[in-house]
């Protein structure tokens, strides 16, 4: 096994619960002499290999798909979304706590419009793997009866005019979907996707970072500080350790 | 009742900043002290080491050294007659989730407030007349003095300082000003522990910009500290490397000034101090005459009840659980703003922000050199530190050019006006505007008014039953027209600077939201006083209702000062520490008679 595998396995059994996780509540009295990492603590690598997870249904995939490539698509600046691995990326996301919403507060009763008044926002009691489940079905039978056609055969002209319009929340895409919010949702995860830590599944090969020029995961620009004004021409590292 | 811990002589209610300074000076004092903490016991090297730190969708992003609003949230209306709605997302509030509290992912800027702050109700009667005063009170606004002055707090932000490390350069040396330091602070009587750090790019060209413009630019107080310091506690910390990944996420260097950094190393070693991690507090326990309480009544987190007595409650917890802890324990009468009656609750008030962006052709602004505390200020426009007597507004603004971070998720949308933040116009733009963009934040002072307030909400409730706190506030007049006026200031500056396709967020131009705001900075609502018809706390931060109850946090801030709260929390607890071992324990009662 080499460190690259060393340090996903390790990730993937913390992950699962495979090392002693903190026994809970506890009475501390002197400095912890324990030394090893936190398991809870340790990187949880974007699971690999399986198919998806959350995105089974293949309509859904093409439909992140197309929205994602139109999000981010190929150009000058570096590959597209899924090219950069952003689906796989959401579909981890989506697997674990983020999609489950296991931060939030979605305790009821949630009364939609004072909430969005009092908020500057739409709230929702469902999770965003919820969300993701009922907005790409929306969008599909958005496309269907519009252009009757699948989402992902639009041409990406016509699915650039649906974004925009959902964008500026002038496309309704039916009970119990606000469009702008679902559109906003997308938007943040396909970016996060894109700029995250490779360790996640997306930012393949750091495409992300080379295309800002954002250095990644390096911990000590003291060499640096004094050099202003300069391209200092970094290359970019990722928490995975090189093979 | 089940589960009786042995007596304490003092229990400490959440292990944050204050909780570790307040524990560090009772256990050398000699008393016995058990602190309980809702979080897990995090370090250094086994929870935030280098090779785990710089990751900014784990920390930064899904924020998860914070504690999730599924654990406990706020709710929140602007205005009583609204219905308050739980804040159900992240947000602007900041709760701590480990041993640590919000010392451990805080950002470490670190400054003493301005003599003025402490007496704002004072000095604009002094300076501008009682009717202006008056006046201001007519309007809504509820302004009170600490109790304390600069000078009472002056050996206790030292104090802090000297553990925490703090890197700075001297403005007011024992009254003699300092050019290269902040001018504008109140005397300290020696330098700070650590140099200032260096400038980056920006910082550089703001520092020049500013000084140009006749204004007196200083390096920003951090606790990202500039060199290698061992604290008078004897524990050793490294320096800052500009790393970048600062605020919401530890620090891997033992640089960043924290309990784990500066405190826990010493305090954990001595045999007269016990923590319960993962330990939720409920509410304390009064006696019956109601005088005082006997201890605190805590649930762990695998749900078994117990109770931990004690002859001192220290409550140390976030700001808005300083609070809610009071309420849930019926300590004091809840502040109704109909008949300004009740103190608990009472002058809860935000930080009045906006921030400036500018974008700088063909710069390489290396924005991924950065610290959570690293910037270039200048004073000129904060407090009372310029006249007053033909503006509409009391109050002002720190305004600074920053170099915090250059995390990629987090500055998404820096991009120029126009853009598109999506398809391969928004691709162009980042790639460009990522190194040619620099900001200013104004963060300024905010005064408390009448409407303001905390409460416990009727319908929500949190994982254990107890309902929610409720937040009910809006910017008030008085505020706005502070941030108008300094922004404007930002603006040229900005321009002078050579920023172009300059972009304004004045928070206080919309009414407030807990997703809006550029800052985390929430307080009162168990403020600190001299009157205990207007304060929750005399100016010992002890509880004029239960005498063995003492709290310390922003939550005792009776106003808000332009800039970051935490060396006045630290200097607020050296200061209640002192009080219980020096006076209070030896004779207990009111340390200041009603």
């Amino acid at each position: 096994m080499n460190r690259r595998e060393a340090l996903f396995s390790l990730g993937s059994m913390a992950a699962a619960g495979g090392l002693a996780s903190r026994a809970g509540a506890a009475e501390l009295k002197g400095f912890p002499k324990q030394t090893a990492m936190s398991a809870d603590h340790l990187p949880t690598p974007a699971r690999s290999g399986g198919g998806f997870q959350v995105l089974k249904s293949e309509t859904d995939q093409k439909t992140v798909k197309a929205v994602f490539d139109r999000l981010i698509p190929a150009d000058d600046f570096g590959p597209s979304a899924s090219e950069a691995g952003c689906l796989e990326f959401l579909d981890d996301q989506l697997s674990g706590d983020y999609g489950a919403g296991k931060a939030l507060y979605l305790e009821a009763p949630l009364s939609p419009e004072n909430e969005e008044a009092i908020m500057g926002a739409p709230q929702f009691l469902s999770t965003p793997r919820e969300r993701y489940e009922t907005g790409l079905k929306a969008l599909e039978a958005y496309a269907q009866e519009t252009d009757g056609a699948a989402f992902h055969a639009l041409s990406p002209d016509r699915i650039d005019e649906i974004l925009t319009g959902l964008e500026a929340g002038e496309i309704d895409l039916g009970e119990g979907v606000n469009g702008q919010a679902f559109f906003e949702l997308m938007l943040q995860n396909v970016r996060e996707g894109y700029l995250a830590d490779p360790l996640y599944g997306g930012n393949r090969d750091m495409a992300g970072w080379k295309m800002i020029g954002f250095p990644g995961a390096r911990y000590d620009y003291r060499p640096y500080v004094d050099r202003r004004n300069e391209d200092l021409g970094l290359t970019p590292v990722s928490l995975i350790p090189n093979d | 009742m089940a589960n009786e811990r042995p007596k304490a002589d003092v229990v400490i209610v959440g292990l944050g900043w204050a909780g570790s300074v307040m524990a560090e000076e009772l256990t050398r004092a000699g008393l016995n002290v058990v602190a309980i903490e809702r979080g897990a016991w995090r370090d250094t090297s086994t929870d935030f080491p280098p090779a785990v730190d710089p990751d900014e969708l784990r920390w930064h992003t899904r924020r998860e050294l914070l504690q999730p609003m599924s654990v406990e949230t706020t709710t929140f209306r602007n205005k009583t007659g609204q219905q308050a709605a739980p804040v159900r997302n992240w947000n602007a509030f900041q709760f701590g989730w480990n041993v640590g509290g919000a010392g451990t992912h805080w950002a470490g800027m670190s400054w003493r407030f301005l003599p003025w702050d402490f007496e704002v109700a004072t000095q604009t009667a002094e300076r501008y007349g009682q009717e202006r005063l008056d006046s201001l009170m007519a309007e809504g606004l509820q302004l009170q003095d600490w109790g304390v002055s600069y000078e009472e707090m002056a050996p206790y932000y030292d104090r802090f300082e000297r553990i925490a490390g703090t890197s700075g350069k001297a403005g007011n040396l024992n009254g003699q000003k300092i050019k290269g330091g902040n001018v504008f602070e109140g005397p300290r009587e020696r330098e700070y522990p650590t140099p200032q750090l260096k400038d980056t790019n920006w910082m550089s060209m703001y520092r020049q910009t500013t000084e140009g413009m006749g204004y007196n630019p200083f390096t920003i107080p951090a606790g990202n500290i500039s060199q290698a310091y061992v604290n008078p506690l004897g524990v050793t910390m490294g320096p800052c490397t500009y790393c970048g990944f600062c605020d919401f996420h530890g620090c891997g260097n033992f640089s960043k000034s924290s309990p784990q950094a500066c405190i826990l190393p010493a305090l954990m070693r001595r045999s007269n101090f016990t923590v319960l991690t993962e330990t939720e507090v409920l509410h304390a326990v009064k006696h019956e005459d109601g005088k005082t309480v006997k201890g605190v009544k805590f649930v762990t987190r695998d749900g078994e009840e117990g109770f931990q007595p004690a002859d001192v409650v220290c409550i140390t917890a976030y700001q808005m659980d300083n609070v809610r802890l009071m309420l849930l324990s019926g300590i004091g009468e809840q502040y109704d703003p109909a008949t300004q009656q009740g103190t608990i609750g009472r002058n809860y008030s935000y930080q009045t922000c906006s921030s400036v962006t500018g974008f700088f052709s063909g710069a390489k602004m290396n924005p991924f050199i950065g610290g959570g505390a690293l910037g270039v200020q200048i004073d000129d426009f904060n407090g009372d530190n310029f006249d007053h007597s033909d503006l509409d507004f009391i109050g002002g603004a720190g305004i600074m050019g920053y170099s915090t971070n250059g995390r990629p998720i987090a500055n998404m949308n820096g991009i120029r006006p126009g853009n598109k933040r999506w398809g391969s116009e928004w691709k162009e733009a980042y790639a460009r505007d990522y190194q040619e963009v620099a900001n200013i934040f104004c963060q300024g002072t905010s005064m408390p008014t009448r409407d303001a307030y905390l409460s416990l909400d009727p319908t929500y409730k949190d994982r254990h039953g107890q309902p929610l706190l409720r937040l009910t506030f809006d910017w008030n007049r008085n505020d706005a027209s502070m941030i108008d006026y300094t922004t404007k200031k930002a603006v040229e500056i900005m321009r002078e600077a050579g920023g172009e396709d300059i972009m304004v967020d004045n928070q206080a131009e919309a009414s407030w939201n807990p997703y809006k705001q550029h800052s985390s900075h929430t307080i009162g609502g168990l403020v600190m006083g001299s009157n205990p018809a207007t304060s929750a706390l005399n100016p010992y931060l002890q509880s004029w209702d239960c005498h063995n109850v003492f709290s310390v946090g922003a939550s005792a801030f009776p106003n808000n000062g332009g800039y970051n709260p935490t060396l006045t929390v630290g200097a607020l607890a050296v200061r209640a520490a002192r009080a219980i071992h020096e006076t209070y324990i030896n004779n207990p009662g009111p340390l200041v008679e009603a």
